[in-house]
């Protein structure tokens, strides 16, 4: 699983600077001053298919709107040996551009400019607690990346925020991704996914100040996200956006894999809403894997998804009740429930789960009890939550209503990247928030990827061969090794491989990066 | 939800899990705590809120 984030993008002195020049500025600044040695590697594209639909087509990409095609087409030497490592055609040098827009990252993740955002797609991880670590050293990456700008001579101040919409009618996305397996047929995915990704903001919605997609009405809702969705399922993730969406761009191998790409979420400060966000929805994906889609959850289905979606979004007291296709009636914390109760009953039935499913379980139980009977007790762990007291403190104390922009300022501060002008980081150092991760943890995750996916093998070569990793994709590192005549790229399509166990040995013992391809030519995979 | 409920909100109960423990919450009672955030919070936010906001704007992502 894994989380990318596009940040929202100001100039401090001047709110009207081009974002996309900003962007690239952004991660410029990283690429040159924050990573030692440089930075040299870029993506490579040639293995993306964004087009390319769940259901079982591919949308003719003169059809696409021009923000859908986000690949670029490469051509390959095919020439496979052991570990399938095949040659490429170097090409001519081209002049050094000014900025950079694209680069892979020690840790094994990508940062780059989409549309007119910083992105930082984290790496793949195992588990939702890694997730949180790997999605918090990317704020921190955003961050320094920002300082290290300003201090170039020039260069503009620019703020970072980590929400999803400005309250002006735009919105752009944190997405989480799930691999799968490609057993499961994608109706049964839209059939489980869709009453849960509805209903799940009672817990992982970050909160927003003004209802609307502009904002237009004023008050409080639970996500940020929410009035922008339009469509059930869709492929599109710029306009028109879908519950579920339908990209099937695996990433891995396509004829084993899948990669579920959520787009419905909301970015999260709060660590514990970012864990249950990825625990929860990774536990429904391994429930559908494991039995299907039991008849208590199909039973859920919705009758109008979309308005459902807005509807959770905008009750507050989490008493309206949703209409089922079946006629009946549920509250989202009653459909929650009973998602919960029969993954936790599908657990009990498997044994013992590891240390962390069992925390997600035990909090999500927790969480849907105390936010029927208590909800202000939920404040320290529910991101929506935790905004809304001290919304509620200052309206309270000043007198104010939700038209003031007193208001909207301190929700879009809450996701200010800056500690010195974060609302969140406020309430994080006075305690009123449950932290998940150390600083130490954060600190270590943004140089190193973690050990237990491929994310080990990209990241590591970054970090040991900064001048001979040419570029590199989600499945494949592209070597540029001095005195060979061609490129080689190293295929990863299995996620599962090139972790610490695997080839933690291997690169142990290989000091250079062409004994260490010499090495994986001649070894079995 | 009403403010109401957040004044008369309670300490919840310490985590059970492993995680590092949160720093302790002020023993007073949790009107204090928002106060004090408060206080914290008017010395961050923009001292021209409705310029600030109004200068937010973002282009469409995904």
């Amino acid at each position: 699983m894994g989380i990318e984030t596009e940040y929202g993008i100001l100039a401090v002195h001047d709110p009207a600077a081009n974002p996309m020049l900003l962007s690239a500025q952004v991660v410029t600044a990283y690429a040159a001053e924050g990573l030692a040695g440089g930075a040299r590697a870029r993506w490579d594209y040639s293995d993306e298919d964004p087009l390319c639909d769940a259901r079982g087509w591919r949308l003719d990409r003169g059809a696409a709107h021009p923000s859908q095609l986000t690949d670029e087409w490469e051509q390959e030497l095919a020439e496979a040996d052991g570990w399938g490592i095949t040659q490429r055609r170097r090409p001519a040098p081209t002049p050094e551009q000014g900025t950079v827009s694209n680069v892979i990252l020690p840790n094994g993740a990508r940062f780059y400019v989409d549309h007119a955002h910083p992105e930082y797609s984290g790496p793949e991880v195992t588990n939702p607690r890694d997730a949180v670590v790997w999605d918090r050293a990317g704020d921190e990456i955003l961050l320094r990346s920002s300082r290290l700008l300003a201090q170039i001579p020039g260069m503009p101040e620019v703020a970072l925020y980590k929400n999803n919409t400005d309250g002006k009618g735009a919105s752009y996305g944190t997405h989480e991704n799930y691999l799968m397996s490609r057993d499961v047929p994608f109706g049964d995915v839209v059939a489980m996914l869709t009453s849960f990704l509805v209903t799940r903001p009672v817990i992982t919605g970050a909160g927003r100040v003004g209802l609307g997609q502009r904002g237009e009405r004023p008050g409080f809702q639970l996500t940020q996200r929410a009035d922008f969705l339009e469509a059930e399922v869709g492929l599109e993730t710029t306009l028109r956006r879908p519950i579920v969406n339908t990209r099937d761009e695996p990433h891995a191998d396509s004829e084993r894999f899948r990669r579920l790409h959520v787009i419905v979420g909301d970015a999260n400060l709060l660590e514990v809403s970012a864990y249950l966000k990825l625990g929860t929805t990774s536990l429904v994906l391994w429930l559908l894997e494991q039995v299907g889609v039991p008849v208590d959850i199909a039973s859920l289905a919705l009758a109008d998804p979309v308005r459902a979606a807005h509807q959770v979004s905008h009750d507050l007291d989490l008493s309206q009740p949703l209409d089922l296709a079946d006629g009946r009636t549920m509250t989202a914390l009653q459909i929650q429930r009973v998602y919960a109760e029969t993954v936790a009953a599908a657990l009990e039935q498997q044994g013992q789960p590891d240390e962390i499913t069992a925390d997600v379980v035990r909090r999500w139980l927790d969480l849907l009890d105390r936010l029927a009977t208590d909800p202000a007790s939920c404040a320290r762990e529910v991101e929506w939550l935790a905004k809304l007291r001290v919304l509620e403190g200052m309206r309270r104390r000043d007198g104010i209503d939700w038209d003031h922009p007193r208001l909207a300022a301190l929700d879009l501060q809450w996701s200010d990247l800056r500690p010195e002008r974060s609302v969140y980081r406020r309430l994080a150092a006075a305690g009123a928030v449950e932290l998940l991760v150390t600083e130490e943890e954060v600190e270590h995750a943004i140089a190193h990827a973690p050990t237990d996916t491929r994310a080990y093998f990209r990241g590591e070569c970054i970090r040991r061969f900064p001048d001979e990793v040419s570029s590199a994709s989600w499945d494949a590192v592209v070597f540029d090794v001095a005195g060979e005549r061609n490129l080689q790229r190293v295929p990863m399509p299995d996620p599962y491989r090139g972790t610490a166990e695997h080839v933690g040995e291997l690169l142990r013992t290989h000091a250079d990066a062409g004994s260490l391809l010499s090495a994986l030519a001649g070894s079995a995979t | 939800m009403s403010s109401q409920q957040f004044e008369n909100r309670r300490e919840p109960e310490p985590p059970e899990d492993e995680a590092p423990p949160a720093p302790p919450a002020p023993a007073a009672g949790s009107d204090t705590e928002v106060d004090s955030l408060l206080a914290e919070i008017d010395d961050v936010l923009e001292t021209n809120a409705e310029t600030f906001v109004r200068g937010f704007v973002q282009k469409g992502g995904q």
